[in-house]
């Protein structure tokens, strides 16, 4: 089980816009990416992310827990997260 | 409750101010089909990867060249170059169409004969013409392009040994202002050697000279090299005529026409960078009307293309393996063709599109093939739409070179299918299997024991 870090001045906006004030650096995040940013932000544990993400989309866990990783990957390569 | 449609989460970096380094992203516009047939069926049936040759692109591309060169000058001899795709189907759509066959091996020669072409449609270049090849030439009446003074000498032997008179050309090289000059092959025009040769052949009753012939290099992007290149043999034949009387029956310009692929380092895409074929077909046509010749003692032009004819024609349609991510984060895609079945990927930034419909969200990746070598990368840069295992990539315009050069490495050659213009498919090369590699073989009686 793994729970992350995001800054706190961090925000998605609705359209998936994140703009990281300390770098001027800005991204864009696709719907669930941002939804799944969302999570992060509050705080919510990987595995409450799989069970809320396999529940709501049309994907099985395996596939999802790949592409999780492969973003938190992402993530930390922009230094927009940091594992607890 | 339905559930949403899923897509893999991404976050894209932007970068302001500048162009990204890439372009802008193209769309890339997905290709679920070849001609009609999905991509998907054909691999189902045929496996993957697999190539797939369009015949009728071929006959396009075919029919377009030769109308180009056709209402320039009359007299248009196309040849098939062998050794840029001599699968039998593909020989056979060319010679389908009129074409002879430009062969450069006594492998390839055979494989012409093999095909029914008579020995008077051959061409024999290349630099490597062993003597039974060379005497089955003579035989034939095979139009055999000297490249060097030995090949003379043994030609003029063998002629005479066997009572028989060679039909010759021979090839020159020449400085058309491109570098690297291409003076490896033939005979030079600069320092004389090539009147030289021609001094030689012409008075000799065992040759019959009949040709000049250059190839100036492969993936020409000058037209005016074209022009240097015609207008130097025009020379040349017009001092045979006037000094030995001697009217050829044909000019062969080569081939080296270059297909709309981007090479390596080039910026901008092909398509934005080269010269029309129309525009080639100016240049080379226009010096054959400085020749001194009668209107009807006007020597054939040959043509000897090759990637132009068939790159666009070819696809070889591949399959994610797996997604990785790079030390510095950026994107990897591990497909199961790799550079050993692909070989032009080497020079060629190939265009490669998704085979299905997919997220709009693009990420620059980097594509590498299954080898377990660090050589084995098809694709550096390229901008994809994220794809998941099994998603399929169809690489384009790779007819050319590829099923020529493919290298048998760690596993087998796949099958290459070419869908016909009704629209059926048909395998025209089978994938080999590990019987037939290994009947090649043999094991010495002393080492059939050991650990078992
Ligand atoms: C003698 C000769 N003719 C024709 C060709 C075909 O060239 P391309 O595919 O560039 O048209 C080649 C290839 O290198 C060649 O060596």
């Amino acid at each position: 089980m793994a729970k992350f870090s995001v800054p706190s001045n961090l925000a998605v906006s609705e359209s998936g816009f994140l703009f990281v004030p300390s770098s001027g650096e800005t991204f864009t995040l696709n719907e669930i990416g941002s939804e799944i940013f969302m999570m992060l932000k509050k705080g919510s544990e990987d595995k409450e992310i799989f069970e809320t993400v396999v529940d709501s989309y049309d994907i099985d866990l395996y596939t999802f827990e790949k592409d999780f990783s492969d973003f938190i990957t992402q993530l930390k390569n922009h230094k927009l997260i940091k594992e607890l | 409750m339905t559930k949403r449609r899923y897509e893999r989460p991404v976050i894209t970096k932007h970068h302001s101010g500048f162009m990204n380094k890439f372009g802008n992203s193209p769309v890339s516009v997905p290709k679920t089909e070849i001609d009609g047939v999905a991509v998907k069926k054909l691999t189902e049936e045929y496996g993957s990867p697999l190539f797939v040759i369009s015949e009728k692109q071929i006959r396009q591309n075919y029919k377009n060249l030769f109308r180009i060169f056709r209402s320039r000058y009359p007299k248009i001899q196309m040849t098939w170059s062998y050794k840029t795709n001599y699968l039998n189907a593909v020989c056979s759509v060319f010679h389908n169409e009129g074409a002879w066959a430009e062969v450069v091996s006594a492998f390839e020669y055979d494989r012409a004969r093999k095909l029914g072409i008579r020995g008077e449609n051959i061409i024999f270049n290349g630099p490597d013409k062993d003597e039974n090849a060379l005497i089955r030439a003579i035989e034939e009446k095979a139009k055999i392009h000297i490249d060097h003074f030995d090949e003379l000498y043994q030609i003029i032997e063998l002629a005479e040994k066997m009572g028989k008179q060679a039909q010759v050309a021979i090839r020159v090289n020449m400085d058309v202002g491109i570098y690297p000059k291409w003076d490896r092959f033939g005979f030079n025009y600069e320092n004389g050697e090539a009147t030289e040769a021609l001094r030689r052949i012409a008075i000799n009753k065992n040759l019959k000279l009949i040709g000049l012939h250059t190839h100036i290099g492969t993936y020409m992007m000058s037209t005016e090299a074209y022009r240097t290149g015609a207008s130097k043999l025009v020379h040349l034949a017009n001092l045979l005529k006037s000094q030995f009387g001697l009217v050829l029956d044909y000019i062969d310009m080569g081939g080296g026409l270059p297909s709309y692929n981007t090479l390596k380092g080039q910026y901008l895409q092909a398509e934005e960078l080269l010269p029309t074929l129309e525009q080639y077909a100016d240049a080379i046509t226009a010096p054959f009307f400085e020749l001194n010749y009668s209107s009807d003692e006007m020597p054939t032009l040959f043509l000897e293309n090759g990637r132009v004819l068939i790159d666009d024609a070819g696809f070889l349609i591949t399959q994610v393996l797996a997604n990785k991510r790079l030390s510095d984060g950026k994107r990897a895609i591990i497909i199961d063709g790799g550079v050993n079945i692909l070989f032009t990927s080497f020079w060629y930034k190939h265009k490669i599109s998704p085979a299905q419909q997919t997220s709009v969200h693009t990420e620059n990746a980097a594509i590498y093939g299954p080898l377990c070598m660090n050589i084995d990368c098809i694709r550096e840069d390229i901008v994809l739409p994220t794809l998941k295992k099994g998603d399929q990539l169809v690489v384009h315009h790779v007819g050319a070179y590829n099923v020529t050069q493919w290298m048998q490495f760690i596993t087998l050659r796949p099958n290459v299918v070419m869908v016909m213009e009704d629209g059926s498919v048909e395998l025209i090369r089978k994938s080999e299997d590990l019987d037939y590699i290994m009947s090649l073989e043999s094991i010495p009686a002393k080492l059939q024991t050991g650990v078992k």
